[in-house]
């Protein structure tokens, strides 16, 4: 039989799908995000049972339900508890130009860590366990790009 | 009522590969149906009922049960949609399996697919992603799974060539898979001088974008003997789900007694413990596993208690996951060669049975009797089921 690649072009059709969406953040996460916007403060919830403080906030508790104690203050810093550097630079998922990479965070005070971006680092200078700060935009509109990266702390190992 | 018995009686796979522009997805959806349904020597009318799943984001097409009735098979008949990620495969694999054990349903059709060709797979699988905490910050899937390829090397002390070692062995097994979409072997030098993509993650680490089907007949034991091919048993299922979040992986594990890489090992316990297993190295014969790259040939094999952690590297390294080593992981070549993703979990079941029926052609491990499969995905979810073709005594679970 022929190869049918040999006759015939297969037709392709271009699409995009773009819709519009208003996710709703919640009361937990509404609070959140305006301190963090308003104030450059970060919050966590402690379930009262587990003993465990979530950063990013939970309203309950994932583990036993039992509704979370809002809120408990966070420090702007912690651990950099995982780490990569982006070595492919994808334009249009790629968030900040230069070297960035995407690391793993526990804040000081919390329990779970959250996923932010790297920058303002050397070659080598990110260590497992190390510890960074956040670093806030100039113009905040309430998501978690408020904080533009987290870098590591000068002069602590 | 106990629960059936449940045998894998036919099997079908298409050609893996990067696009398969001949057919479109309900063509190739039914490539695979048509190919098990051979296989079985059935016929579509004997199908009770059909499980299917894919990530609806990678083709734009939400409704792909009913969408795909046609190639499906489903024209007239019960068919549901499962869709959990990377997991996707062995999901649908696990709904055929509960579908008949539960006795309501003899003979069920479980069926995964994808076109990656016809999305952009890093921005689509963003979309599965939580839409304040993750979306805004987050890579995709190769800066997620370099965030647990560094965390793994900072805790064991495993090296780059280490994970390289699996890669060259998935890749290289690939040659006797005639499905596989990469057939090609690479030394570990090779394999360390592809670019990084997120360090220390390179491209030679990775599983490509694929196109491609598989489907998959499963039967009560009630009829199970009916068929051209031994029945190859399922054994026993189990999977676990952790909390939704990209971070939670990496640090929540050390929340209240956390494990390293829990829904794998609380899976693991699961399913061990039902079917009988304390030696995963002895007495699996063959393991078809969910490796998305190749750190997780090191980490996965840890969790799944092949080996103590941090003796993954030596493990390998021995050669006893090598074709012709004491337990073979991945014969067809993997994930690293293959990766439809709504199709990858199923086809780690689909090669199982394959070699525990002695099917696999060249890629089949002499005299293999019982195989341990896979899926793995999202936030570190994890799907395990063994096939053997030993009748179990009793529908274990
Ligand atoms: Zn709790």
């Amino acid at each position: 039989m022929d190869d049918w690649r040999e006759s015939q072009e297969i037709l392709v059709m271009d699409g995009r799908i773009k819709v519009p969406y208003t996710w709703s953040a919640g009361e937990v996460g509404t609070s959140y995000l305006e301190a963090l916007r308003d104030e450059k403060r970060f919050l966590g919830t402690r379930c009262p049972n587990c003993d465990i403080v979530y950063h990013v906030p939970r309203m309950h508790c994932p583990d036993c339900f039992t509704e979370c104690e809002r809120y408990v203050e966070l420090a702007g810093q912690g651990e950099l508890v995982t780490w990569t550097v982006a070595r492919r630079h994808y334009p249009p998922l790629s968030p900040l130009g230069g070297r960035f990479g995407y690391g793993v965070i526990k804040l000081d005070g919390a329990d779970t860590g959250f996923l932010h971006l790297l920058a303002e680092f050397e070659e080598g200078e990110l260590v497992t366990g190390g510890r960074v700060e956040a670093v806030f935009a100039d113009e905040r509109e309430g998501s978690m790009l408020d904080v533009k990266y987290f870098r590591p702390v000068k002069g602590v190992e | 009522m106990a629960a059936k018995r449940v045998g894998i009686v036919g099997v079908g796979m298409t050609l893996q590969s990067s696009a398969r522009r001949d057919v479109y997805g309900i063509e190739l959806i039914n490539e695979a149906v048509r190919a098990a349904l051979d296989d079985a020597r059935m016929t579509r009318k004997d199908i009770d009922a059909i499980v299917i799943g894919n990530m609806d984001h990678f083709e734009g097409i939400n409704y792909v049960d009913t969408w795909s009735v046609d190639g499906s098979g489903a024209l007239g008949k019960p068919i549901m949609k499962m869709t959990t990620g990377g997991t996707t495969g062995s999901t649908v694999a696990m709904g055929a399996y509960y579908h008949v054990a539960s006795g309501m349903f003899d003979r069920v059709l479980a069926i995964g697919w994808e076109k990656n060709s016809e999305s952009d797979t890093t921005g689509a699988i963003i979309t599965a992603f939580d839409p304040f905490w993750d979306r805004p910050t987050f890579g995709g899937a190769v800066a997620g799974l370099a965030l647990e390829a560094t965390q793994y090397m900072a805790e064991t002390g495993a090296t780059e060539e280490d994970a390289a070692y699996v890669a060259v062995r998935d890749r290289k097994n690939a040659l006797n898979n005639p499905y596989a979409h990469l057939r090609m072997e690479l030394n570990i030098e090779a394999i360390m001088g592809t670019p990084y993509l997120a360090w220390p993650v390179k491209l030679g680490d990775m599983c490509p974008r694929t196109d491609g089907a598989c489907a998959v007949v499963f039967a009560s034991e009630d009829i199970a003997g009916d068929f051209p091919n031994a029945p190859a048993w399922v054994h026993g299922v189990a999977d676990r789900h952790l909390w939704a979040y990209t971070s939670d992986p990496y640090v929540n594990q050390h929340v209240k007694g956390g494990t390293w890489f829990p829904a794998m090992e609380r899976a693991t316990a699961e399913l061990y413990g039902k079917v009988g297993i304390t030696d995963p190295l002895e007495q699996f014969d063959v393991a078809e596993l969910y490796l998305p790259y190749s750190f997780a040939g090191l980490r996965y094999m840890e969790s799944l208690g092949f080996c103590e952690r941090a003796g993954a590297p030596a493990l390998v390294r021995s050669g006893a996951t090598d074709m012709g080593g004491k337990c073979p992981v991945n014969p067809s070549g993997g994930v690293l060669s293959s990766n439809a993703i709504g199709a990858t979990g199923l086809l780690r079941v689909a090669e199982a049975a394959l070699q525990v029926q002695g099917r696999a052609g060249d890629r089949q491990v002499p005299g293999a009797s019982l195989a341990l499969a896979t899926g793995f995905g999202g936030c570190y979810w994890s799907d395990e089921l063994v096939i053997g073709i030993e009748k179990p005594e009793r529908n274990r679970g």
